[in-house]
């Protein structure tokens, strides 16, 4: 192809996704598009599956019965959210297991709101309240993002996100609800997760170089401070109902603007955990790739079964 | 059939969310035979009662129409609006046809 060719392509492409059409695997697509969303899709599905280590951390200490199996079932479904993603990364042409080592190696990115730590169980709470809400507003918008396989994978995750962010809220409830002990350990969750969970839906519009493309391209739908302001907007009342603090003095209602005003977001702290200086980036990767090592023994297992399956197949076929 | 590098297959899964609908497809997985490819399909497609049944495909099994062959298979339908009821005028009295 001519470059003059390439961009007629290009510029053809951008209309089609412009007018609101969605592209298929098999669709010629920019290099560019191709390779923004295996990034983007192997990130998100590489923190679904470092997202289950801070919970599942918890699974043996819920308090009842009834918010272990809740916690149980949530960790299942990131596990799940990660396979139905690095599916989706699949239909681009990239092989799983490279994505995975590059996981493992420590040279892909995550969601950085993994690692912080969960010391207490008001933590888990907190993690499915904020942590899942903010989740949940960049992931409802990619339900309309142009690529149709990471779309329909989105459309299935926003199902299951609703319950997570419920029981998140349920258990922030009951202790904002328990004894001055209970509320204050829910008070210091909401303290140390806020200013984290605003930070997760990146950078300010003017520091993002690269969502203008991804806009363009209808990757993204809404810019970065556009959903975090969403986020605030929504939450805030909630913390409110349950007698909990946001923990930002320039908080502020603003009529006029029909938003909460916020404070300054410390980003310094963003691009250090970002670069690898979080409390948990070292013990998060290495809890991985234990748990990656510790399934060997199932992957070969499935492996021998398989093929002692075939190979009795072939015998009885023969035989018959 | 071509393996991936974890030298597992693709399968393509198809539910049927109740009988009286057909399989509808949801995704695909990872698994080294057909009968695996089943029990993960459960645990990952099925979590909330999505279905009833299960189909597994390989997915270097399927053969696709290439898209740069739409306008050749399916544009020729977009002219035959003969083949719509609304293209024939009935009366009203008739009702219903």
């Amino acid at each position: 192809m001519s470059k003059e060719e390439m961009l007629d392509m290009e510029a053809r492409f951008e209309r089609y996704v412009a007018a609101e059409n969605k592209v298929e695997p098999k669709d010629w697509m920019p290099e560019k598009y191709r390779k923004t969303l295996i990034r983007q899709i192997s990130q998100h599905a590489h923190s679904e599956v470092v997202g289950m280590l801070p919970e599942a951390n918890w699974i043996t200490r819920a308090p009842s019965l009834r918010r272990k199996v809740a916690l149980l079932a949530k960790v299942q479904d990131e596990a799940g959210h990660g396979l139905y993603l690095y599916s989706a990364a699949e239909t681009m042409g990239a092989d799983r297991q490279d994505l995975i080592e590059d996981l493992l190696s420590g040279k892909a990115k995550y969601s950085s709101i993994f690692n912080y730590p969960t010391p207490t169980w008001a933590d888990i709470g907190a993690i499915g309240w904020l942590v899942d809400g903010a989740a949940i507003a960049n992931q409802v918008m990619l339900c309309r993002t142009s690529y149709g396989p990471y779309a329909r994978a989105m459309v299935r995750i926003c199902k299951e996100e609703s319950f997570h962010q419920r029981q998140g809220y349920e258990i922030m409830m009951a202790l904002a609800a328990g004894t001055p002990a209970q509320k204050k350990m829910a008070q210091d969750a909401l303290n140390r997760w806020w200013w984290p969970s605003l930070m997760m839906f990146g950078p300010t519009d003017e520091n993002s170089p690269n969502s203008a493309l991804s806009m363009k391209w209808r990757i993204k739908r809404k810019s970065n401070d556009e959903l975090r302001q969403e986020f605030i907007d929504k939450t805030v009342p909630q913390a409110e109902f349950i007698g909990l603090t946001v923990p930002d003095p320039d908080l502020k209602w603003n009529e006029e603007r029909g938003h909460y005003d916020f404070g300054e977001i410390d980003w310094q702290e963003f691009y250090d955990v970002i670069a690898g200086n979080g409390k948990c980036n070292k013990q998060r990767l290495h809890a991985r790739n234990v748990a990656h090592d510790n399934g060997r023994w199932v992957r070969e297992a499935a492996n021998a079964y398989a093929e002692k399956q075939a190979k009795r197949r072939k015998e009885e076929s023969s035989a018959a | 059939m071509s393996n991936n590098k974890d030298n597992w297959k693709i399968w393509e899964i198809f539910i049927r969310s109740k009988n009286g609908i057909s399989h509808k497809h949801v995704g695909s997985l990872h698994a080294p035979d057909a009968e695996i490819a089943i029990k993960n399909a459960r645990d990952v497609y099925t979590r909330r009662s999505e279905g009833i049944s299960i189909w597994v495909v390989p997915s270097d099994q399927i053969t696709a129409s290439k898209p740069d062959e739409k306008e050749q298979l399916f544009a020729p339908a977009d002219d035959k609006v003969y083949r719509h009821p609304t293209f024939y005028h009935i009366p009203d009295e008739i009702g219903h046809m």
